[in-house]
This record gives C-alpha cells, sequence and structure tokens, in this order.
C-alpha cells in the first residue's frame, strides 16, 4: 500500500469512527436516562436489523433509497455544490415513476414498463435538480437556499395535485398501478418474506458503480472533481464550470429522483403523500459519513439505515425516538472531526517530509 | 372580513417568525448560516414547556425556553467556529438533533409521543390596556431593537465587519471568534424565543410543532435581504398571506398549498435577483478567514 493511498484511507475513516464513539456514548446515556441497560439494547438493535432475515430485509430496503439520496448529495458536493432538495427530487421521482405506471396498460411486459417508470422517476427528480442548478449558473443564486425552498414548494404543489386530484378516497395516495412493479426479494429468498426489500437494490449499487466510474474513470467526471476542488483553476485550465455546474446538480437530482423507485415500484406500487419521509434530508448525512466516495456512500446508507430499522426493535425498552438523536450526533461529530483530522494528519506528516 | 380580527391574527402568525428571524439576522451577519433556527425554535418550546409544566409559572417558561435555545445555539456555535464544521451540515443536523430530542424527552417526561399536558401561558386576550401578553411586545420590539444593535453599537459594527470583512477584522483586534459565539448564540436565545411563544399560545408543547416556521423565517432573513426591518417587514408579509388564507377558507379562491409556496417562491425570486438582487454578507458560510 502506498504511502499516499493510507493517508487518504485514514482521512476517509477516521471522522465516521470518531463518530461512532461519541454516538455510542450519547447512546448510553439516553438508555441509562431510561433506566435500562446499555448493552442489552444495543444487543436488541443487532438482533432486530442483522439478526435476523425480516429485519435485515428491512435494512436492505431503507438503506437503498439512502443510497440514492446519499449518490445525489455526494455527486452534487464532488461538483462543490450542495443539494440540500434530495427530499423533494425522491418525491418528485417517485410521482413521476407512479403516473408513468398508472398510464402505462397492465399489459405491457416489466421489462419494458419498469424502464419507463425509472426513466420518468429520473427526469422528475431531475427537473427538481435543474431549477437550482439554472438558477446557479444564471443568477449565482446560492442553490443551498434555492433546493430548500424548493423543497416546500414541490412538496406543496404535488400534495396539492394528490390530496385535489388524484387521490383513492380517504387516502393520500394514488390508485395502485399495474404496470412496472419490481419483483420484492422474497420471491428469490423466501426468508425475506414479509419485508420490503426488492430488486431495486441492485439498480442502486449498479447506479453506485455507473458513478464511480463517471467520477473516477472519465473525462467528464475529472472536470466535475476540478471543478468541485478549485472552480477558478478549473476555469482558468479551460473548463466551463457552468456547464459542469448545471450538469452536476442536474443529474443530481435525477439520481435522488431514481431512488423513488424503491417505494414506489419495489413496495407499495402507488404515490403516497410524504413517502420520502426524511430520506432525502438523510442523504445529506449519509454523503457526510460515506465520505462522498460511492462505495462510503453505500456502506454508510447501510449504517443509517440499521439505525432507524434498529429504532423499531428496541422500541419496547427505549424510545426509538433515540436513534434520530443519534443520527443527529453522528451527523455533527463527523462534520467537526473531518476539518480536525485532516489538519492533525497534515501536522503529524510535516515532520517526515521536511 | 373583521380588519381588526385579521390584524390580531396576523400578529399571532408574525410573532415566533419575528423572534426567529431577527436570531437569523443577526447570525448570519456575523457570517454563519443560519439554517438551524428551526432546531432552535423547536428546542425553545419544549424546554419552555417542561419549565412552565414544574414551576406552573409562564415567566419560568421564557427562562427555560431562552435557556434551551442557546444550548443549541451553542452547539452549533462549537462545532461551526471553534471546530469549522460545515454550517449548512450542523445546520441541518441541529434541525435533526432538535426533533429526536424533542420526542426522547416528551416520552421521558410526559410518556407520550404526541403532546404534552397543558401549561400555563400568558393572557392572550385583547384586554383594557391592550394586549396583555408580554411575548408579543418582545416580539415586536425585537426587530427595532436589533437594528439599533447592529447600526448604532460598538457591537454592532464588530458582528458586522466579522461577516464582510473577517481578515481585517481580525488585523485591528476584534475577537472574530468570539464574536461570532455571541452573535450564535443570541441567535439560539432569539429563535427559542419564537418556539417559546407557539408552547406558550398553544397552552403545551405538541411533537415538531414549529412546523417549518424555522424555515420561513429563514425566507424572510433572506428576503429582507439581511436587515433587521427588512426581515421583519417580510415576516408580517408572510404572515399576512397566511392570514388572508385562512380568513377566506371557505371561499376556495386560492389553495392553502399555494399559499404556503408565497415566502418560498418570494424568496427564490429574490435570490434569482429580478427585483433587487439579494447580496448576503460577504463571509457568509465561509469556514476558513
Amino acid at each position: 500500500m502506498t504511502a499516499r493511498l493510507r493517508e487518504q484511507i485514514e482521512e476517509a475513516l477516521f471522522p465516521p469512527v470518531v463518530a461512532l464513539l461519541v454516538a455510542l456514548i450519547c447512546g448510553d446515556l439516553l438508555i441509562m436516562s431510561y433506566g435500562q441497560s446499555p448493552a442489552n439494547v444495543y444487543r436488541l438493535l443487532l438482533e432486530g436489523t442483522w439478526g435476523n432475515a425480516y429485519g435485515f430485509g428491512q435494512v436492505l430496503y431503507k438503506a437503498t433509497t439512502l443510497t440514492f439520496t446519499g449518490l445525489a448529495v455526494s455527486l452534487g458536493i464532488r461538483a462543490g455544490l450542495f443539494n440540500v432538495g434530495a427530499e423533494s427530487q425522491l418525491a418528485a421521482g417517485g410521482f413521476l415513476a407512479a403516473l408513468t405506471g398508472l398510464a402505462l396498460s397492465p399489459a405491457i411486459p416489466g421489462v419494458i414498463a419498469v424502464p419507463l417508470c425509472m426513466i420518468a422517476a429520473a427526469l422528475g427528480g431531475g427537473i427538481v435538480g435543474a431549477v437550482p442548478a439554472f438558477l446557479r449558473v444564471r443568477f449565482g443564486a446560492h442553490e443551498v437556499i434555492v433546493t430548500i425552498m424548493l423543497n416546500f414548494v414541490v412538496l406543496a404543489l404535488l400534495n396539492w395535485i394528490i390530496a385535489n386530484h388524484l387521490h383513492v378516497p380517504e387516502t393520500l395516495h394514488t390508485p395502485e398501478i399495474h404496470a412496472g412493479a419490481i419483483p420484492r426479494l422474497d420471491r428469490f429468498i423466501p426468508a425475506f418474506h414479509g419485508s420490503a426489500a426488492n430488486l431495486t437494490i441492485l439498480i442502486a449499487l449498479l447506479t453506485a458503480a455507473a458513478i464511480w466510474f463517471l467520477l473516477f474513470r472519465t473525462r467528464r467526471g475529472y472536470e466535475l472533481r476540478a471543478v468541485g476542488l478549485q472552480p477558478d483553476a478549473a476555469e482558468y485550465g479551460g473548463v466551463g464550470v457552468g456547464g459542469v455546474w448545471f450538469r452536476a446538480l442536474t443529474l443530481s437530482g435525477a439520481v435522488a429522483g431514481l431512488g423513488g423507485i424503491n417505494y414506489v415500484l419495489g413496495y407499495k406500487h402507488y404515490y403516497e403523500d410524504g413517502f420520502a419521509g426524511g430520506s432525502g434530508f438523510l442523504g445529506i448525512a449519509v454523503a457526510l459519513v460515506g465520505r462522498n466516495h460511492p462505495l462510503g456512500v453505500v456502506l454508510a446508507a447501510l449504517f443509517f439505515a440499521t439505525l432507524s430499522q434498529g429504532g423499531l426493535a428496541i422500541h419496547a425498552f427505549v424510545p426509538k425516538q433515540m436513534v434520530e438523536v443519534l443520527q443527529g450526533v453522528v451527523i455533527i461529530a463527523v462534520a467537526m472531526s473531518v476539518p480536525e483530522v485532516r489538519r492533525a494528519l497534515r501536522q503529524a506528516r510535516r515532520p517526515a517530509s521536511a | 372580513m373583521n380588519p381588526f380580527s385579521f390584524l390580531t391574527q396576523m400578529l399571532r402568525i408574525a410573532i415566533p417568525y419575528l423572534f426567529a428571524a431577527s436570531g437569523g439576522v443577526i447570525a448570519e451577519r456575523a457570517g454563519i448560516i443560519s439554517l438551524a433556527l428551526e432546531g432552535f425554535m423547536l428546542t425553545g418550546a419544549f424546554t419552555a414547556t417542561l419549565g412552565a409544566f414544574y414551576s406552573g409559572s409562564p415567566w419560568i417558561g421564557v427562562l427555560c425556553g431562552i435557556l434551551g435555545g442557546l444550548l443549541f445555539g451553542m452547539i452549533h456555535a462549537v462545532a461551526t467556529i471553534r471546530y469549522r464544521a460545515d454550517q449548512v451540515v450542523v445546520g441541518i443536523a441541529i434541525n435533526l438533533l432538535a426533533v429526536g430530542v424533542t420526542r426522547f424527552f416528551l416520552k421521558l417526561a410526559f410518556a407520550s409521543s404526541s403532546n404534552s399536558p397543558r401549561i400555563n401561558g400568558f393572557p392572550a386576550r385583547l384586554s383594557a390596556h391592550g394586549f396583555d401578553n408580554p411575548l408579543l411586545w418582545m416580539g415586536l420590539l425585537v426587530a427595532p431593537v436589533l437594528a439599533f444593535v447592529l447600526y448604532r453599537t460598538r457591537f454592532g459594527l464588530r458582528v458586522r465587519a466579522v461577516g464582510e470583512h473577517p481578515d481585517a477584522a481580525e488585523s485591528v483586534g476584534i475577537p472574530v471568534a468570539w464574536v461570532r459565539y455571541v452573535a450564535v448564540a443570541l441567535s439560539g436565545m432569539l429563535a427559542g424565543l419564537g418556539g417559546v411563544y407557539l408552547a406558550l399560545d398553544q397552552h403545551q408543547f405538541t411533537d415538531q410543532m414549529t412546523a417549518g416556521r424555522g424555515f420561513i423565517a429563514v425566507a424572510a432573513v433572506i428576503f429582507g435581504r439581511w436587515d433587521p426591518i427588512r426581515a421583519a417587514l417580510a415576516c408580517l408579509l408572510f404572515a399576512a398571506a397566511e392570514t388572508l388564507q385562512i380568513q377566506l377558507q371557505g371561499n376556495h379562491l386560492l389553495a392553502s398549498q399555494f399559499v404556503e409556496m408565497i415566502p418560498y417562491v418570494l424568496t427564490i425570486v429574490a435570490l434569482a435577483g429580478v427585483v433587487g438582487r439579494a447580496i448576503p454578507p460577504a463571509a457568509l458560510g465561509k469556514t476558513e478567514h
């Protein structure tokens, strides 16, 4: 292993490890405030997630959506843009996928219907991502604020469409779609019976691989990373920064939108108001903890999915809201330790190289 | 439509925005991105409920609410100033943390996952002396006071200096980090007061009772171009739109969803610079100064 690679790995791994330790300590305190034994509760949390097939299936299902939103956020950060809009992009993607599924005849075979719905999902998220991209490139409007504000606008708009025009009476979801279902995993592995895990997980992994290839093996990806590190230098080197930003944020939105198929095509087969349920915001945490690397994002998605499923497993002893506290603690701890670790490693390196 | 009832309802809606937006203005003028207003408000509402419930006095509730906002403000400040963590990330994390912490302790303190028991608030009725609710007066005064502090005092000058040119500020001996700590602490306390008003006005804490009001305050800060008075006017404008929607509810002129969008759409338009470009403080969000 070269020294450079080792440094990169250390810089990537230390912050999440520190954060995990801090979260464990906070978790201990919360559990003890409830008069329970931390060891016992953590054991239950692991048993309820990785210890049985149903729990593990739920972890995989939740990790699938988080992989998409985490990849979306990390793609933006690689280009130097912060996409806080994954929540509404995810919802818009799921919505257009459901609309497409509703419009298609049930006679159309899955091999055609599913890709069509996937394109619609990516389109939905892509459109929501293109708006802040355009405003940033054309007017210099800060994408953080625009994506936050757009979340509210898009979610309110979708809520209005569903509540007034598209819902099944007494519910806030669309009628069930009959074209473009993605099979659940229990069809191949019976032990997963009852869990929402479905083949969308393969699409998530393929998307992660494709983004890795784009970022690290293509010219466009090189330009994107160059713009993210030093936009002025990249511009000087002949890269069209505006174009890169527009494509990066639009693609980021499309990836988040594609995540909508996990719920709509793989699980419920309808669009329901509010199905995103914070997965878009958690995507920021996933990207951060996964250090904006596709492999890291997949692992971080598994971690956050384990936490949220684990909350249900421990609920009889400690309120499941404990995991929401821990999620916040992990994010803040990673965000705090990233610059600190970078500085410490740089300092440690200096005497050796001088 | 009765103009008097319109005005009182608008004020009730506007007060939490006025507190939180003032908090946002002071933090952002000091160069710290303020996306955690929602979390500060929620924490303030919860700790105010705890204080008012266990003491029976709304004034103790106010004090506890300010302290709750201060506590979360200090988490934000330590993470972003001492550890130079990304301000956007920390802001969003604080919002998540506030939801989790208030839910967890709601369960621990009141064994409920939805709401607290009833607490004593201030009288909200109109009396011979005008409004009896002291928070209402404070809410109306906070923006003019902040404007005075920002533009007419030495501390305000320092806040604006560290938000625009931290290097220059440091070179003339202004303790940049310290000024920012104070600004973010004030921001937490002010936004916390917005939450206090909500909890005392509704006589209880309910899960996620701030319901996005912190982000409307963020919108008001930007739409008001980081100026305390203009941000306050933006709060009143947004509150007026909401009041109009509530009072016209029977008429079905405009769906509530579209009224909800108004602050956000206006803010996006303001950022894009269609009508007078909104330009943030120069050092906003820069971790290395």
